[in-house]
């Protein structure tokens, strides 16, 4: 069990949130200019990353709202919440505490 | 063609109509039907703010997880752009009425969900504990005084929950069809206490 903080409720259980993978996928404004595979692309892959991913968030048993969340998937460290329409925060992921467990003293 | 058993003779104003309430140290009681506004509109918007202020003669909270009341009404923020406004029954259309006059084009909704949640009334000394069993978050007063209310959950349920002026009293509103679930799980949690 751990807390995360939801930009507008606070810090809360994690057991009130639900993770719904990666964040700032932005719908393609031509979608019938798309090849297949560039279509393919938007809808079905998604990034995999060891360490720092940028991940959507729901507050479900909360106040409903979307968010995102800067999280590494080594630690399960979260280093910033936001709220959506807000830009990526810049994360240190050589953070000697949070990083990855290689950059850690 | 099989005829349907409608089971016409209920009235469904009650959600756990077929529950004893429950008396002694701890009592748990359905609440009598209220009516429930859900009103999204942006509150960041000042011409949608100032129009529903004006719509229901009272100003909805900003900050999340507080509530308003006077003497007619109680408003619960929900989310940024989202109030719970709860009144007598009888109240619902008129006041709805009201905020579609006053909001007019301005984006918003207003929806009638007083038969989509029920309200438990639980009460007793150790009514802190009774929530906790299924509610993660930290109930003690010093965090969570007499007039605070959250959106959290209590088992696998939604719940709205408003703590009363005793501090020991709470009002826990609930989805409808998740009453029963509510209402045995705290049954259960008093029998372990
Ligand atoms: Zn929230």
């Amino acid at each position: 069990m751990f807390l995360i903080k939801c930009p507008w409720c606070g810090e809360r259980d994690q057991s009130e949130f639900h993770a719904h993978g990666e964040a700032h996928i932005v719908r393609p404004e031509n979608p019938d200019q798309l090849s297949e595979e560039e279509w393919g692309d938007y809808v079905f892959f998604r990034k995999n990353p060891k360490g720092l991913h940028y991940e959507r968030w729901v507050h479900s048993h909360g106040c409903r709202r979307w968010f995102n969340a800067a999280r590494n998937t080594i630690t399960d460290h979260i280093y910033a919440t936001y709220k959506p329409g807000e830009p990526k925060p810049e994360i240190d992921v050589n953070d000697p505490i949070h990083g990855n467990p290689e950059n850690q003293r | 063609m099989n005829s349907v058993n409608t089971q016409a003779n209920i009235e469904l104003t009650s959600a756990c109509y077929d529950r004893k309430p429950v008396t002694g140290e701890h009592t748990l009681q359905e609440l009598p039907l209220s009516g429930k506004i859900n009103i999204r509109g942006d509150s960041a918007n000042a011409e949608i703010f100032s129009a529903l202020e004006k719509a229901i003669s009272i100003t909805p909270p900003v900050i999340p997880n507080t509530k308003v009341s006077n003497d007619n009404v109680t408003v619960y923020w929900m989310g940024p752009d989202e109030w719970l406004l709860v009144c007598d029954i009888d109240q619902v259309s008129t006041i709805s009425e009201k905020i579609r006059q006053h909001l007019g084009t301005l984006h918003h909704a207003v929806t009638d969900v007083s038969d989509y949640y029920t309200v438990l009334q639980l009460s007793g000394p150790q009514s802190e504990a009774l929530i906790n069993r299924g509610c993660p978050q930290d109930l003690h007063p010093s965090v969570f005084p007499a007039g605070s209310i959250t959106q959290t959950r209590f088992g696998h349920a939604s719940i709205l929950l408003d703590r009363q002026a005793d501090e020991t009293t709470w009002h826990i509103q609930v989805r409808w069809t998740y009453a029963e679930y509510l209402w045995d799980y705290l049954v259960s949690a008093m029998d372990a206490l």
